[in-house]
């Protein structure tokens, strides 16, 4: 009776029709696609794109040289050499972020004492040319400068939660 | 105008040898035929990536050109400026003439296609045999691909392909006796003619079973999802034609879709009374009645069967695949024919001479 049974379901293709008809259906379904250039998913203010380094509103880079995020850093992609400024504070004289090496964990980000370095949500870059992969101070204070009202949206939308 | 250049073409027309007459005549009826196929095959391919992208709620591709439409021009395009690479050790010569010979027959065999009344190329009487001989012939190109790239995984593919089409012809061919043996006839026309008198006068009611064995056999003729183990993805990359490329590859991939495109013709052929319109009483009617119209309706319908199948089933395993093949279709397209000859002796249903 069984087998009879799974002979006759078999040879009607009942269980494939049933397959076919969920595919048949949701042909005529809304499509999810995001058109990428033209259109974008929402992003989280905690996203990880590339990196930038802050200033304070009166111009002076926040960065105190402590080198947490170089120690913290798991790819060894910092690189921090130290020296003592005129007026005597301890500040960068080199700050390299590799970013072939980078794996935008955001620990950087997590062990910085005063919000220097912290990754924005700028993930459309790319390099032409051997050596560009090499985020340099200036390239990084660059970047801090041109996007400080996005960065620091970002970090009052994430306030609340940490 | 047209007067008088005809006036003028015509002597000279005569005056050629009869046998020229006669080539240019049939070179021009093939590329009649020949154009349009290589237009439906290209747009077939991106109908596949279309439909196929609905089912899975994506868009598919509209990138190039208005809403995509141009996407298969484009391929072309890219195809034929790529380099053919020769892999080294291979027959050069068979790795060549390889996608030819799969090419050649899957478009040969639409010389007998009977497009609309009294409209084909060659009205062949044994049109039926001719046609299973054309598309047994396509694996041949299969098999030499396979084993002219000198690749392992070629090698499977080809041999994976070919024990699974040489399963599936045997099927095919007994749902054609079928097909024979309710037409009364081998010519293509003949067949059509005798399912004249609208839907439920068509081969499918009696035949049902040998229309879905054959249906399903085409698929896995064709080598199509979810009988593509000859080119699984996951398991021996693109099987006979990983090493093709550039316009050696696009000849393959164009065979392909001639070859499902003739499935789908010769499924509404056979089994669905091709050119002859469903509603038999309007059969003079015009867009109603018989015509040109129904033939690409209902072949489009099966191409668009062949890509709802494939968004649908998984990849059979290949003990499957073979037992499906020579224990399921063999005994059920045997038992039919039985049954079909029995009835016609007895003088009963539809086959009564």
């Amino acid at each position: 009776m069984k087998l009879l049974k799974h002979y006759i379901k078999s040879f009607l293709f009942l269980e494939l029709l049933k397959g076919m008809s969920v595919t048949g259906r949701y042909l005529f379904a809304r499509k999810i696609t995001v058109q990428y250039p033209e259109e974008k998913t929402p992003m989280s203010p905690r996203f990880r794109g590339l990196h930038a380094q802050r200033r304070y509103a009166n111009g002076e880079e926040r960065c105190i040289a402590c080198k947490l995020c170089e120690a913290v850093c798991p790819a060894l992609a910092i690189t921090i050499d130290v020296t003592e400024r005129d007026d005597g504070t301890r500040r960068t004289s080199r700050y390299d972020i590799d970013l072939f090496k980078c794996i935008y964990c955001g620990f950087c980000e997590e062990a910085c004492p005063v919000d220097a370095i912290v990754e924005t949500e700028i993930f459309e870059y790319h390099f032409e040319n051997r050596g560009e992969n090499i985020m340099t101070k200036d390239k990084l204070l660059a970047i801090g400068d041109k996007y400080e009202v996005q960065i620091a949206a970002a970090k009052a939308a994430d306030a609340p939660y940490r | 105008m047209i007067e008088s250049m005809m006036s003028f073409v015509m002597p000279i027309w005569e005056w050629l040898p009869m046998w020229i007459q006669v080539l240019v005549t049939n070179v021009f009826f093939i590329v009649i035929i020949m154009v349009p196929l290589m237009l439906s095959v290209a747009y077939v391919t991106y109908a596949e990536r279309k439909i196929i992208g609905y089912m899975q709620v994506r868009i598919g591709p509209n990138r190039v050109g208005p809403r995509g439409w141009l996407q298969p021009i484009a391929d072309a395009v890219k195809l034929m400026f790529k380099e053919i690479i020769i892999p080294t050790n291979s027959n050069r010569f068979l790795f060549l003439f390889a996608p030819m010979l799969s090419m050649g027959p899957a478009l040969a065999a639409w010389a007998v296609i009977p497009f609309a009344d009294n409209i084909q190329l060659a009205d062949v009487n044994a049109g039926l045999l001719y046609i299973l001989a054309m598309t047994s012939m396509g694996v041949y190109g299969v098999i030499i691909a396979g084993w002219a790239s000198n690749s392992k995984y070629a090698m499977l593919g080809a041999l994976r392909s070919a024990a699974q089409v040489v399963a599936y012809e045997i099927a095919m061919g007994f749902a054609l006796v079928g097909v024979l043996m309710a037409g009364g006839s081998l010519n293509l026309g003949d067949i059509i003619d005798k399912q004249a008198g609208g839907f439920f006068n068509w081969f499918w009611l009696p035949l049902l079973p040998l229309m879905v064995v054959y249906f399903i056999s085409g698929v896995a003729e064709t080598n199509r999802a979810p009988f593509d183990v000859a080119e699984g993805e996951s398991e021996i990359v693109a099987g006979f034609h990983v090493d093709y490329s550039g316009m050696a590859f696009a000849v393959f991939f164009l065979a392909e879709y001639a070859n499902i495109i003739m499935i789908a013709a010769l499924t509404s052929l056979l089994f669905f009374g091709g050119w002859m319109s469903p509603f038999g009483s309007y059969a003079d009617v015009p867009l109603l009645g018989n015509g040109f119209h129904w033939f690409v309706i209902k072949t489009m319908f099966f191409i668009y069967m062949f890509l709802w199948i494939r968004a649908t089933f998984p990849r059979y395993r290949y003990d499957q695949i073979m037992r499906l093949g020579w224990k399921v279709f063999i005994p059920v397209t045997i038992v039919w024919i039985f049954v079909e000859a029995v009835m016609a002796v007895m003088q009963i249903g539809p086959w009564a001479v």
